[in-house]
């Protein structure tokens, strides 16, 4: 393979450099590069691949074009501060992160919130699971040449954003969680919006069924493509739907319960093949499943306090104690000073986010800011089956792999 | 199930091993020789078939050891975690066996590690930066790396030669505040990391 | 500014227009501004959504998104622009044929926003030179629009013919 010497050829960033014609044209192998900007890499993956004509035989990614820093970000500030860089790990779905960062944190802390504050949270967590499997389809059909499903699911997207912007006041960087709690209630008559949402979206999902899932051109390009053993999708440790497809009965919502989640009757959708195809009812399965416990919710919503009360030292108390009370004073200005303290020692806590399983990994020496945490990405370890997955396809094929393993670049990169 | 046999038994066969008391999961500390021995064990013996997570932890110049290798580990059959804590024996230029024999999804791990704190993975096959640049020459995540960065030249001779942009520690007037947590109430309040100097003010040198 | 609109009256000038070259010029090139998205991080979702059913960018003669850079007058750039991304950031904004402008949207794009870290670009501004920025973590469709909208003002008051000839006698010489 490598006594042939090959030309470069650049694709998206910088057109052609160097290559001259004829001299590819007569070279067996060739190298392209992919992205970091280009449609198919949704962000700022790139890709360098060694052709073979159409077919690929070699793929390597290369990352950290949105390395932001997060880790060493979150070293020197206090945990509460960190929520907002949370939402912006995996930006599709940032309710689910904010959720998983406040639950590690409170693992580590030994707070328990109260019933309803968990009930909020496996509600938002489900409403982020749909909007992000929502673009993930949508951005799937549009990979394999469909333009019309993005719209449609765009247009539920647009509902949820609606919906997210009345509880937490923004569209997605939502910042909603806090250590012990959440930033307020659920708003007044915000339910009922939610459940006359949930009566729209099956429509609106059956209307992309029909434009997708038994199409013939969708089919002949994502049937038998991308196909992953479930003995490779283990030892390169993906999780979440993209394990699902491949046959894996691993849902951490079942088999390690957190936040309440042991409660709702819900299914685990499982793939049999492991192709683009499989991933893709994974995810429209996924959807349905949690409208149903969104559903659930609504019809029994547990009443009492939003955050954990008697944790005097990690959640802040309401505005009216603050204002009027000494004691709720100086707790309020010793949490937001010296943020909420925890006990020394380490946690590694994983969440079932829509992407996968997001993992932190804290070590605290005690006090208020974390030694080190580390942020276990989904995306990255999905994306790591790449150099594995892509030789043997077509150029073709790569982009249709890429949407069905449906990775976040601000995730994977952190 | 993870209980008192099951822990008896993993470290009869393993004697090196030490469990450490941690309240989430079952941790056991190991020396690096023996790490690719107690992780084919862990998957074929004991069903931890995923690797979800591989990091590392600088616990600071003065400490011995001062880079611990974290690993967790997780089985689909038992439905729990375990971590392996594994220490660096080398401070200035530390080295730790790769264990991508046994998990392929340690690759990327282990490459992000060395980019962070340049633990170099003995037996890797392509251990290389992962998330900065190749030739950048520090590792952030080690303790003495500042958050706000190091001055360096940007990866791109030509584009400097056009913008004379580089790569310069981020002013950190503007944030994170964080308290010192020492002293009385004014003291304590939240500052920046570094207010001596800012867009406008230049950086004492 | 009246001047440099196209004032056309029929009843007056009959089936001439008399105006400014600049004018006709502008007026052209502002209402087909194709943009370059330079989706980088979560901005470019919000991107995505003033282009899709909602917000429909389409209503003001911008929604011919390519990633082709060659074909484009606008990159927008939308997100975190970090030291490793910003040499890409800077060629692509080298390939764009001129005349070309640059919408800087999001805090990150325009400051470096809440990312004070060491792999983070302080500001696009650093590597390209920036028409519009828009504020916000990320700013909403609408801001965006606006921006667009404030960028075809921008483009309606420049003295593009004087550049066109000044770009010509300078390649000349
Ligand atoms: S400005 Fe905010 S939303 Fe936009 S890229 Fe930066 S962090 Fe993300």
């Amino acid at each position: 393979m490598s006594e042939v010497t090959f030309k470069e050829v650049q694709v998206g960033d910088s057109g052609y450099r160097d290559a001259v014609a004829e001299e590819r044209l007569n070279s067996e192998r060739m190298a392209l590069n992919v992205g970091p900007s280009h449609p198919t890499t949704h962000g700022v993956l790139r890709l360098m691949m060694e052709l073979n004509g159409d077919l690929i035989e070699k793929c390597e990614p290369v990352l950290g074009y949105l390395h932001r820093g997060d880790e060493k970000i979150a070293e020197n500030m206090t945990y509460n501060q960190f929520v907002p860089y949370t939402d912006r790990l995996d930006y599709l779905s940032p309710l689910a992160n904010n959720v998983a960062y406040a639950i590690a944190v409170e693992n580590l802390a030994g707070v328990k919130v109260p019933e309803r504050c968990e009930a909020i949270r496996v509600m938002i967590c489900e409403m982020a699971r749909i909007s992000s499997h929502l673009l993930g389809m949508g951005v799937f059909g549009m990979d394999a040449g469909a333009w019309t499903p993005f719209m449609y699911t765009f247009t539920e997207r647009e509902k949820l954003y609606t919906l997210f912007e009345e509880l937490t006041g923004a569209r997605f960087t939502t910042s909603f969680t806090r250590i012990g709690g959440v930033a307020r209630d659920i708003p007044e008559g915000w339910l009922q919006k939610v459940s006359r949402f949930c009566e729209e979206l099956p429509k609106a999902i059956e209307e992309v069924e029909k434009l997708l899932t038994r199409n013939r051109i969708f089919l002949d390009r994502t049937e038998g493509v991308g196909v992953i053993s479930s003995s490779d999708a283990l030892a390169f440790g993906l999780t979440g739907p993209n394990l699902r497809a491949s046959g894996v009965d691993f849902d951490l919502r079942k088999d390690k319960p957190y936040s309440g989640y042991e409660k709702y009757d819900f299914e685990v959708p499982i793939g049999t093949r492991g192709d683009c195809y499989d991933r893709y009812l994974v995810r429209i399965e996924e959807v349905r499943e949690s409208l149903k416990i969104i559903n659930q919710l609504i019809d029994d919503f547990p009443a009492g306090s939003w955050y954990a009360e008697d944790a005097k030292k990690i959640f802040a108390p309401p505005k009216e104690k603050i204002m009027t009370s000494m004691e709720e004073l100086i707790q309020n200005f010793m949490i937001v000073t010296e943020g909420p303290q925890v006990k020394p020692g380490e946690i590694y806590f994983e969440a079932e986010n829509p992407k996968g399983a997001l993992g932190f990994y804290i070590v605290s020496k005690g006090g208020g800011v974390p030694y080190r945490m580390k942020i276990r990405a989904p995306s990255f370890c999905n994306l790591s089956i790449l150099e594995k997955l892509a030789p043997g396809h077509m150029l073709a094929d790569i982009t249709v792999i890429l949407g069905s393993l449906d990775f976040v670049m601000g995730e994977c990169d952190r | 199930m993870i209980d008192k046999d099951f822990i008896e038994d993993l470290l009869k066969k393993h004697p090196y091993s030490n469990v450490k008391h941690q309240n989430d999961c079952l941790t056991l500390s190991c020396p690096a020789q023996q790490i690719i021995d107690l992780t084919t064990e862990l998957r074929d013996q004991q069903t931890f078939d995923l690797l979800v997570d591989l990091t590392a932890v600088d616990q600071g110049e003065a400490v011995e050891n001062r880079f611990m290798v974290v690993i967790h580990l997780y089985s689909c059959i038992h439905h729990d975690y375990i971590r392996i804590h594994s220490d660096c024996t080398d401070n200035e230029s530390p080295e730790f066996p790769s264990i991508h024999s046994v998990y392929p999804a340690a690759n990327w791990h282990e490459r992000e590690a060395f980019d962070m704190f340049g633990i170099v993975f003995t037996g890797h096959p392509n251990l290389k930066r992962i998330l900065m640049w190749d030739e950048y020459p520090y590792f952030p995540l080690r303790k003495e790396f500042p958050l706000a960065g190091i001055d360096v030249p940007l990866p791109a001779d030509d584009v400097v030669e056009v913008t004379q942009a580089s790569v310069e520690p981020a002013p950190m007037m503007g944030g994170p505040f964080v308290s010192s947590g020492q002293g009385f109430m004014s003291d304590a309040e939240p500052r920046a990391k570094d207010e001596s100097w800012t867009e406008k003010k230049e950086k004492p040198v | 500014m009246v001047s440099n609109e196209v004032a056309y009256n029929s009843k007056i000038e009959g089936e001439v227009i008399v105006t400014k070259a600049d004018a006709v010029v502008n007026w052209i090139r502002k209402h087909s501004v194709w943009p370059m998205p330079m989706g980088l991080a979560c901005c470019a979702i919000e991107l995505m959504a003033s282009a899709a059913s909602r917000y429909d960018i389409s209503r003001f003669g911008m929604e011919v998104m390519r990633f082709s850079p060659r074909q484009s007058d606008c990159m927008i750039v939308a997100g975190t622009v970090t030291y490793k991304m910003a040499e890409v950031v800077r060629r692509i904004y080298d390939q764009m044929g001129d005349p070309k402008w640059v919408v800087a949207m999001g805090a990150c794009a325009s400051t470096g926003g809440m990312y004070r870290s060491y792999a983070v670009m302080q500001g696009v501004d650093n590597i390209v030179p920036v028409d519009v920025y828009v504020s916000g973590c990320p700013p909403r469709p609408e801001a965006l629009l606006d921006a667009m909208m404030k960028l075809q003002d921008k483009i309606g008051n420049e003295p593009s013919t004087s550049r066109l000839l000044q770009a010509r006698n300078t390649s000349m010489v």
